[in-house]
C-alpha cells in the first residue's frame, strides 16, 4: 500500500468515527500536531503549579489548604498522564522537558499572569480552569485515543476545580469590603486572559483547518470562546462580579453574550515572551529541574545496582 | 444487620470518654495539641515543595504527604477542642495561636533543607508517628485510639517512601550519600526532642489513655538503625541534643513559617474565607 493509499485509508477511519491508536499508521502531520498539542498541554498543567503553589503557603484556612494542595496536585497528575499520551507517539518525557526549556515547546499563556491575592485562586479555578473544561471537553472527542481517553479523566478533575474556585469567588463576594475588592481584582485579572486561552479568532489561527479535518479539534476557537462566555458571564452576575467589558451586552436573537473586541496584542506580546511571568515561570522551572539533577541520578545509579532492588 | 449494631456501638463509643478529671482533661487537650501541631507544622513544610521536586512524581508524592498531615492535623484540632468542651474551631488552633503556644517537636519546625535533608527528616519522624499511632490506636480514649488508626494507615506510607529515599540515596552516588549522611547528622539534633515527655504524659499514663508511649524510643531505635545500616549511613558520635517543643520554646525557624501561614488569618481579623 502506498503512503496515498494509506492517506485514503486513515481519512475514511477519522470519518467513520474510529480512534487512531498509537501503533496504526498516521501522516506524519497528524504525528506531530498532536506532539506539538499535547506536550503543550502537559507543559501547560505542569506550569500551571506554579502560580497556585504561590499561595499554597497562605491559604487561609485548612479547608483552603487541602483543597488548594489536592488542585496542585491534579494538575501535576494531568501534567503526568499527558506525558505519557504524547510519549505514545515516540519522544520521551526527558526530551520534551528540555524542549520546553529551551523555548521550543510552549505552555498555557495563562501562567504567565501573577497571583497577587488569595482571589487568583477562585479565580484561577473558576475561570482558567472553566475555560480549560470548554476546551476539554471537545477533545475528549477527538480522534487520537490516548488523548481522548486522558481527556475524560482529566475533564472530571477539572469540573471540581472549577466549583471550588467559583466557590472562593463567592465567599469572598459575601465577605468584607477587602475581600469583595480581592475578588474584582482577580476577575479584572484573569477574565481577558481567560477568553485568550482558545485562542485567535478562527479567522486567524493557523492550525485549526487541518486540526478539524483530522478532528483533533471538532469545534471551533470562536465557538468553544462563546460557550465558555454565555456560562460565566451570569455566573458573575449571580455573586455580584462585574465582568470587566463595557461592550458585553446579551443578543436576544442569538442568545448569546457578545463582548468587546479582545485586545490579541497583549495576547501576542505574552505569547512572545514578554508576559509578567514569563522569565520566572520557565526560571523557577529551570532551577529545580536542575537542583534535582543529583536525586534523579542516585535513583538511575541505585537502579543500576541490583542487590540493593531486591532489598526493598 | 449485625455490622450496623456494632457501628452504633462504636460511634457511642467515640462519645463515651473515659471518666477523667479537669487535671485529665487538659492533659488530653496538651496531648491533642501537640500531635496537631505536628502534623500542621510539617505538612506546612512540605507543602514548600510544591512545583519544586526533582521529579514530577516525587512532587505529587510530597503534596500527597502534606495533604495526609493537614488532614491528621485538622482531626487532631477538632478532638482537642471537643475534649475541653471548647468552641474554638480547627482554624483558630491552627492559625491563631502565637509562636509560644504551639507544641510541636523541633524536628518538623526545621527548614527543608534539600530533598535527602527532607527525606531524612521525614523518615525519622514518621518512624516515631507510625510507633506513636500503633500504640495510641489501643487507647482507652475511643476517639483517639480511632483518630490514631487511620493516622497510622497514612505513617506506614510515608515512612516506606521516606526510608525507601534513605536507602537509596544512600546507595546512589557519592554526592546523594553525603547528602544524606550530612542530613542526618544535623537532625539528630532534634532527635530526643521527639520523645520529650512532661507533667500531662504522666497524667494520662495513669489513667491507660497513652499506655504504652514511653516505650517507644528503643523500638524506633532499633527500626532506625536497621535502615540506616541498609543505607550504608552512620549515627553521629555528637550526643548533643536541643529540645523544648512541648514547652512551646522553639528554633528561629518557626516564627518565619507562622509569619507565612497565619498572614490572611492575621491580616483580616473575622473574615471568613
Amino acid at each position: 500500500m502506498n503512503e496515498d493509499q494509506r492517506l485514503i485509508q486513515f481519512e475514511a477511519r477519522i470519518n467513520a468515527g474510529e480512534k487512531i491508536e498509537p501503533k496504526d499508521w498516521m501522516p506524519e502531520a497528524y504525528r506531530k500536531t498532536l506532539l506539538r498539542q499535547i506536550s503543550q498541554h502537559a507543559h501547560s498543567e505542569v506550569i500551571g503549579m506554579q502560580p497556585e503553589a504561590n499561595w499554597a503557603l497562605r491559604a487561609p484556612t485548612l479547608r483552603a489548604k487541602k483543597i488548594l494542595l489536592a488542585k496542585i496536585q491534579d494538575e501535576g497528575g494531568h501534567g503526568l498522564y499527558l506525558y505519557s499520551a504524547a510519549e505514545t507517539l515516540g519522544v520521551d518525557r526527558a526530551e520534551m522537558i528540555e524542549q520546553l526549556q529551551q523555548g521550543k515547546a510552549k505552555y498555557s499563556s495563562i501562567f504567565n499572569y501573577p497571583t497577587l491575592n488569595w482571589a487568583d485562586m477562585g479565580a484561577i479555578g473558576w475561570l482558567v480552569d472553566g475555560a480549560a473544561i470548554v476546551n476539554q471537553t471537545m477533545l475528549a472527542k477527538c480522534s487520537y485515543g490516548p488523548y481522548a481517553r486522558a481527556m475524560l479523566r482529566i475533564c472530571k478533575e477539572e469540573g471540581f476545580h472549577q466549583r471550588q474556585g467559583y466557590e472562593i469567588m463567592a465567599k469572598m463576594m459575601a465577605g468584607n469590603d477587602a475581600q469583595k475588592a480581592m475578588a474584582q481584582d482577580a476577575m479584572n485579572c484573569w477574565w481577558w486572559p481567560s477568553l485568550m486561552m482558545f485562542g485567535p479568532h478562527d479567522a486567524d489561527s493557523p492550525h485549526t483547518k487541518e486540526s478539524m479535518q483530522w478532528k483533533i479539534k471538532v469545534e471551533s476557537n470562536d465557538k468553544l470562546r462563546q460557550r465558555f462566555i454565555n456560562r460565566t458571564v451570569e455566573q458573575a452576575y449571580h455573586i455580584g462580579l462585574t465582568v470587566p467589558d463595557p461592550k458585553l451586552k446579551y443578543n436576544k436573537e442569538t442568545m448569546n453574550w457578545e463582548i468587546g473586541p479582545i485586545n490579541w496584542d497583549e495576547f501576542w506580546n505574552v505569547v512572545k515572551g514578554n508576559g509578567p511571568c514569563n522569565h520566572k515561570r520557565m526560571a523557577h522551572h529551570i532551577k529545580y529541574h536542575n537542583k534535582g539533577q543529583w536525586v534523579r541520578d542516585a535513583a538511575i545509579a541505585f537502579a543500576q545496582n541490583e542487590t540493593f532492588v531486591t532489598a526493598l | 444487620m449485625t455490622k450496623f449494631i456494632v457501628r452504633l456501638i462504636f460511634i457511642k463509643c467515640l462519645k463515651a470518654q473515659p471518666i477523667c478529671n479537669d487535671e485529665h482533661k487538659n492533659a488530653r487537650y496538651n496531648f491533642c495539641l501537640r500531635l496537631a501541631d505536628n502534623n500542621l507544622i510539617l505538612a506546612q513544610r512540605l507543602a514548600e515543595w510544591c512545583s519544586k521536586g526533582p521529579i514530577l512524581e516525587e512532587d505529587l508524592a510530597i503534596t500527597n504527604m502534606s495533604l495526609d498531615l493537614f488532614g491528621q492535623a485538622e482531626s487532631f484540632y477538632d478532638y482537642a477542642a471537643a475534649v475541653i468542651e471548647s468552641n474554638s474551631s480547627a482554624d483558630e488552633l491552627a492559625f491563631l495561636r502565637s509562636e509560644r503556644e504551639y507544641l510541636n517537636t523541633l524536628m518538623v519546625e526545621q527548614p527543608n533543607g534539600d530533598f535527602a535533608f527532607t527525606m531524612m527528616k521525614q523518615m525519622l519522624f514518621s518512624a516515631y508517628t507510625k510507633l506513636l499511632y500503633e500504640s495510641l490506636s489501643k487507647s482507652v480514649d475511643r476517639t483517639l485510639a480511632g483518630l490514631s488508626a487511620k493516622a497510622l494507615k497514612e505513617a506506614k506510607y510515608h515512612l516506606r517512601h521516606s526510608s525507601e529515599w534513605v536507602i537509596r540515596l544512600g546507595n546512589g552516588t557519592n554526592e546523594s550519600k553525603e547528602r544524606v549522611q550530612f542530613a542526618l547528622n544535623e537532625l539528630w539534633l532534634f532527635v530526643d526532642d521527639m520523645f520529650a515527655m512532661d507533667e500531662n504524659d504522666e497524667a494520662l499514663i495513669t489513667i491507660g489513655v497513652i499506655e504504652n508511649t514511653k516505650d517507644i524510643k528503643p523500638k524506633w531505635l532499633m527500626f532506625i538503625k536497621q535502615i540506616l545500616e541498609e543505607a550504608n549511613l552512620q549515627i553521629t558520635s555528637n550526643t548533643n541534643s536541643i529540645s523544648g517543643g512541648i514547652k512551646g520554646i522553639h528554633t528561629e525557624h518557626l516564627g518565619h513559617l507562622l509569619c507565612e501561614m497565619q498572614y490572611l488569618q492575621r491580616a483580616y481579623p473575622g473574615a471568613k474565607w
